[in-house]
């Protein structure tokens, strides 16, 4: 077993017998990220568990449930919190970002990529 | 294709924040999108495209359940058990000899996805994004699927409301087989429309 493999097993996700299970894409693409960054020596599961765990715990001291959604709205805020506390990224940075990809959507056109507007 | 059809709806918020990640990191070289997908695709097999095979093999045996589908997809999905757990509207478009449907999201990555799963890279792609839409013919061909120059080929873009399911038309030689063989004969590209459903013959991906 890997070192993911157990790190998975101790933070419990969601999963069935085959694996991890998501409900929608965006679960499982901040879940890939979150594989990625770890694969790439960017943090440890330790640094991540510790991150994490202390969003599960914000979650449930809100009365937040533990649903696969909930589950992965703590991972994705302890994925962006690990991403600035490693300098990785700037919350300007994601902020900035984010704004460009929201006013893309409302602006694209039919026929046409999307395309991020870097001067916005 | 000339009217103005603009994706109006806004992604989820936390759509934008997974997207704005995703979007630095691969830009900054710290995540290689190929290596993300690859990952992504692992778990394809845990919501669909298993879904989407049953509706459509259903569609192929039940004509009464073919009409609910058509006319409202997303409560006929909804029978089985289905849903868009986003509440967007699922629509089902079928090929005949005289039309092939193809579905793409020219705006980023929108996705029957309650029914096919997660998707594949390439549907994420830029080329296929905007080539589909203006050289669809030449789109299908290098997925192997030739078309008769007599058959009608129509795009369908989908957008956070609505969502498409293409019908393939059932095989030549299935018609003895059972609903769940039937299935097996639907893959993915069948019901995003790059491909048509597999022969009799074939095994299933």
């Amino acid at each position: 077993m890997s070192d993911f493999d157990k790190a998975l097993i101790e933070m419990a996700i969601p999963r069935n017998d085959e694996g991890p299970v998501f409900d929608e894409p965006w679960q499982a693409q901040a879940f890939a990220l979150t594989v990625k960054l770890n694969e790439s020596g960017h943090f440890t599961w330790g640094e991540w568990a510790d991150i994490f765990g202390a969003e599960i715990a914000r979650a449930s001291k809100d009365g937040r449930g533990c649903g696969n959604e909930n589950y992965y709205l703590c991972w994705l805020a302890a994925l962006e919190t690990i991403v600035t506390a490693k300098n990785i990224l700037s919350a300007a940075q994601i902020a900035d970002r984010k704004e460009g990809w929201r006013h893309a959507n409302e602006h694209t056109e039919y026929g046409k990529s999307i395309e991020l507007d870097h001067a916005h | 294709m000339g009217h103005n059809h603009k994706h109006s709806a806004p992604l989820s918020d936390t759509v934008l924040r997974v997207k704005s990640l995703e979007s630095l990191l691969v830009e900054k070289g710290l995540v290689d999108t190929a290596g993300l997908d690859a990952l992504v695709e692992r778990y394809e097999h845990q919501v669909g495209p298993r879904n989407g095979a049953a509706v459509v093999a259903k569609s192929w045996v039940d004509p009464g359940f073919k009409e609910r589908l058509m006319k409202d997809a997303s409560a006929a999905i909804a029978e089985l058990g289905y849903s868009g757990a986003q509440g967007e509207e699922l629509v089902a478009v079928e090929n005949t000899d005289a039309v092939h449907n193809v579905v793409v999201c020219t705006l980023c990555s929108c996705y029957p996805w309650p029914v096919l799963g997660l998707p594949p890279v390439w549907y994420k792609s830029a080329p296929y994004r905007s080539r589909v839409v203006r050289e669809p013919r030449a789109v299908l061909k290098e997925f192997g699927t030739e078309l008769s120059a007599d058959t009608e080929v129509r795009v369908w873009d989908s957008t956070a409301e609505t969502r498409y399911l293409v019908i393939p038309q059932r095989p030549v030689g299935s018609e003895n087989m059972s609903e769940e063989a039937l299935a097996a004969l639907v893959s993915r590209d069948s019901m995003i429309g790059v491909t048509v459903a597999l022969n009799p013959t074939e095994e299933a991906a």
